[in-house]
């Protein structure tokens, strides 16, 4: 942590913050002129293409590449054999390098095989189908229950459940198990009066950016590289393909690119150090980008998941007991993410007795990726339709019973952590003061509400920020802007200053000209660089009341700041008057040189975020079609810098978790193959699906950041599944339990329920 | 293989180039003429990112091929303001923080001027049919259909 600077909150008027400026880059990307991954290009570039595996597992006897380097135009052609493992025992790093090129082994449909740079798109394509690959097929498992079942097939020799004792004499699919909670759940469950117990599940689905992941990478003779990349960390992206290229950190320089959506799915390497072992072959730039088919069967997906959930009440409406078993299939690979669903499930209640138990699966589907408040969301639409079935059942409105057992300030998580000041009762008081919750309903329409917690993140965060002679500021930051950061970042500059928001130019710094940053993910992008902006600006200040003390010729801790002025203090100095930014600026050449403030820290105290969502749905029960009526976010920001831009984040939350709940899912056929790689297949909500979306800020300060923020840009997205599902529930008196409610899905319960 | 010779116009400026009989508009565009506001979201006419307006009429660069400009008039949004001057969709998508991450915006920005252009005044349920051929992944539309709305009321009062 920079030396001196204080986190805490301390309360204050803010000038600039929670104002609601034109963003910097508005102009840019409203003309076409901003540019993305793909929007980039360089001298001799050559056009790269990768091939990939046809099958959901399968052995490669053999790959043949000899034809395709023989085409003319061809510079390069790679396999796994161009990418030696490098990693030294890291086992997370040599998961990353065997999913950017399949070392003996295809894994899943999409998994690269092979690649090749060419002088151009049309070249490279007829190359790839040169390249003749061997395979012998293995049996495949793509469904998260059956990769459990003894009988399934085992995707890698080499996982025995890690968190079990002892340790399993033989391999599995299940790569991990976790566990969480306190209390004695058995007691609990005997002290309930009422308990539901369900079984729950939810379809893998993508994050959807329009964007195609795309980088030009350049590397030199010498070993200098360069690498373009629409990222949502760059230096992230250094260190793993500096790590897996084996070149020095410190010759390769990426640059983030303008980013075309990432939500978690442009957090991993797959594309960038192929693209960089095609340009050392060929020794000429490679430009690679993904086709969508290429997005959807080799990139980014999120889980599947199995959940059973548990819940007992008393009838005065306390819960007793909770527990619930969530089972996330993780791609062919390891991964955290059943752990993130068994922390979060129970996140929003104050329990004295919970227990959670999470299992990551091995299936034969892609590496999975973080997908915004990645695990939260299926684990949050087990518990809270759970929820919502038990206040029925004891007879309490879905709200209230909400409140009654909502965690509060020095409530033990069901996670670990005591937490300090939190938003989950006010977001339930205000959904209960909210107008739509007295909207009139008709025939064949429902309601339903839901809660939802994300952690939040901090981390490791660089800033600088860098007067002009002229009192102009620049702030370079190493966080990618995702949302909006730019304009949130110059107003905190611009707070801190005492300026105003048009002097302060934002930019994001690339790898060679910054320290490292961790990736913008887990809503830390704003949260922690605004953190490090402050503290920047703290050290640009204090250097100006020095240089200002020198030119008024008296001691700097006679020198105050105050609304981007050096002002001396005290009766004695009453004549000296101001110095603005702007005099001390121009005065530098002569006082010591260039003002700058660097700083350096990791921003930890990243305060947890809770949301409550209102959905009204209409379902038609001759289609099972359904439509979103009305919709309404009440989410804590902690403090909104650009409340603008925090509104977008809880719609654009929102409009994924209700594609997720309704559309969106994975389709795999027997073969295990991807039968709807497509936009056209795999629908996301577009504009005539949803409703306009209400939001409300709440503003419950951080105690851990100087203006109170937390991060806001994850937990939309983990109520919508349940509060759609309770919609729909109660819209058509069926409890659904299989996430996408899709009209086939919503149609076959109808049916059940008429069966009996 | 010969490219073919192609004379079309492009944002009111004549342009020639030479193209492969099976290249597409968008990759002439992007590639050859360095106008690469329009973008490539998925290839397949699904996503609407990488629009345009050919004779008069909104289509996906993306399903056109860069042969069939040939004598056609081609806008882009590297047209759609007027020098310094923004179009007023371009100007209300600011105002509204109708754009994220950005990348669908060209798409949606000559979307709209179609529809505007065909329907001066339209309402809510109109803006959102016609603008379901344009996927937004950050926005959830609500701020993109009141910008549109902003944009066409003060295009009619001018």
């Amino acid at each position: 942590m920079t030396a001196g600077f204080d986190p805490r909150y301390v309360k204050r008027d803010f000038a600039s913050i929670g104002t609601r400026p034109l963003r910097p880059d508005g102009i840019d990307k409203v003309t076409g002129r901003a540019r993305y991954g793909a929007d980039f290009n360089m001298a001799g570039q050559l056009v790269g293409r990768v091939l990939r595996s046809p099958h959901a597992h399968a052995r490669i006897r053999s790959i043949d590449t000899s034809k395709a380097e023989q085409l003319a135009g061809v510079k390069a052609v790679i396999t796994a054999a161009d990418l030696p493992d490098l990693t030294d025992g890291d086992a997370a790093m040599y998961d990353i390098l065997d999913n950017c090129m399949a070392r003996g082994k295809a894994l899943y449909d999409g998994h690269a095989v092979a690649a090749v740079a060419a002088v151009d798109a049309r070249t490279a394509k007829q190359a790839l189908k040169l390249i003749a690959v061997e395979y012998e097929i293995l049996p495949h498992v793509t469904d998260v229950d059956e990769a459990m079942m003894a009988s399934a097939p085992v995707i890698n020799d080499g996982v025995f459940t890690d968190g079990v004792e002892p340790k399993p004499a033989k391999p599995s699919n299940v790569a991990k198990r976790s566990q969480f909670g306190h209390g004695d759940v058995d007691a609990g469950f005997g002290q309930a009066e009422v308990i539901v117990e369900r079984s729950f599940r939810t379809e893998q689905t993508h994050q959807g950016y329009i964007e195609p992941h795309a980088c030009v990478a350049s590397v030199s003779a010498d070993g200098m590289a360069d690498l373009w990349v629409c990222t949502q960390g760059h230096f992230v992206y250094r260190q793993h393909c500096a790590q897996l290229l084996g070149l020095e950190a410190s010759k390769l320089r990426v640059t983030s690119s303008e980013i075309g959506g990432g939500f978690g799915g442009k957090t991993h390497v797959w594309a960038e150090p192929v693209a960089l072992a095609l340009s050392r072959k060929a020794g000429r730039p490679v430009k690679l980008v993904m086709t969508r088919d290429e997005v959807f069967r080799a990139s980014g997906p999120t889980s599947a998941t199995s959940i059973d959930v548990r819940i007992g009440a008393r009838r005065d409406g306390t819960i007793t007991a909770a527990e619930a078993t969530l089972r996330y299939s993780g791609g062919a690979y390891s991964g955290a993410w059943a752990e993130l669903g068994a922390m979060t499930a129970f996140a929003c209640y104050g329990l004295e007795n919970v227990r959670t138990v999470g299992f990551d699966v091995l299936v034969n589907r892609p590496k999975c990726a973080a997908y915004r408040a990645p695990s939260a969301p299926m684990a949050a639409f087990a518990v809270e339709s759970v929820v919502d079935e038990l206040a029925g059942r004891i007879g309490m409105n879905a709200v209230d019973f909400r409140i009654r057992n909502a965690a509060r300030e020095g409530t033990r998580s069901s996670y670990g952590p005591v937490y300090g000041p939190i938003g989950i009762g006010p977001t339930l008081e205000a959904v209960k003061m909210h107008p739509q919750m007295q909207a009139p309903l008709k025939k064949n329409q429902g309601r339903g509400m839901a809660c939802g917690f994300w952690f939040n993140f901090g981390g490791q965060t660089c800033s600088d920020l860098n007067i002009g002679m002229d009192g102009s500021v620049s702030l370079a930051v190493g966080t990618v802007d995702v949302g909006g950061s730019r304009a949130s970042l110059s107003l905190v500059a611009a707070e801190e200053l005492g300026i105003d928001y048009s002097q302060v130019r934002a930019v994001v710094a690339d790898t060679s000209s910054l320290g490292y940053n961790d990736m913008t993910d887990g809503s830390r992008g704003t949260f922690s660089s605004s953190m490090a902006t402050i503290s920047a600006a703290r050290n640009a200040i204090r250097i100006m009341r020095e240089r200002a003390a020198q030119m008024w010729d008296i001691p700097v801790d006679e020198v105050g700041w105050e609304m981007g002025h050096a002002v001396a203090l005290g009766e004695k100095n009453g004549n000296l008057g101001r110095l603005s930014l702007k005099e001390i600026a121009a005065a530098s050449g002569k006082t010591g040189g260039p003002i700058a403030g660097h700083s350096e820290l990791v921003a930890d105290g990243a305060g947890v975020s809770f949301a409550t969502h209102i959905c009204d749905v209409e379902v038609d029960p001759e289609t099972g079609a359904t439509r979103v009526l009305r919709y309404a976010v009440v989410q804590d920001a902690g403090k909104a810098v650009h409340p603008t831009y925090v509104e977008g984040q809880y719609q654009g939350g929102a409009a994924q978790g209700i594609g997720w709940a309704l559309n969106e899912e994975y389709i795999y056929g027997r073969d295990g193959r991807l039968q709807n790689a497509g936009f056209l297949d795999y629908r996301i909500p577009v504009c005539s699906d949803l409703p306009m979306i209400d939001t409300q800020i709440l503003e419950i300060p951080n105690p851990n950041h100087p203006y109170g923020v937390r991060g806001v840009g994850e937990t939309s997205i983990v109520p919508p599944l349940a509060a759609i599902a309770n919609a729909v529930s109660n819209a058509v008196g069926v409890r659904m339990t299989h996430i996408p409610m899709s009209p086939p899905r919503i149609l076959a319960a109808l049916e059940a329920e008429r069966a009996g | 293989m010969a490219g073919l010779a192609v004379s079309t116009t492009i944002n009111g400026d004549s342009v020639e180039y030479l193209c492969q009989p099976d290249e597409t508009l968008l990759d002439v565009l992007r590639d050859r003429l360095g106008l690469t506001g329009a973008k490539e979201g998925c290839g397949t006419g699904d996503c609407g990112a990488c629009s345009i307006i050919l004779d008069g009429r909104l289509v996906c660069s993306c399903l056109v091929l860069g042969a069939e400009a040939e004598g056609r008039r081609v806008e882009t949004i590297e047209g759609m303001a007027d020098g310094d001057v923004l179009h007023p969709l371009q100007q209300k998508f600011i105002e509204h923080a109708a754009l994220q991450c950005g990348i669908c915006t060209p798409g949606f920005l000559i979307a709209a001027k179609d529809l505007l252009a065909r329907n001066p005044d339209p309402t809510e349920e109109e803006i959102r049919f016609g603008l379901a051929g344009n996927l937004c992944r950050c926005t959830g539309y609500d701020k993109i259909v009141r910008a549109v709305q902003d944009a066409a009321s003060v295009m009619r009062a001018a």
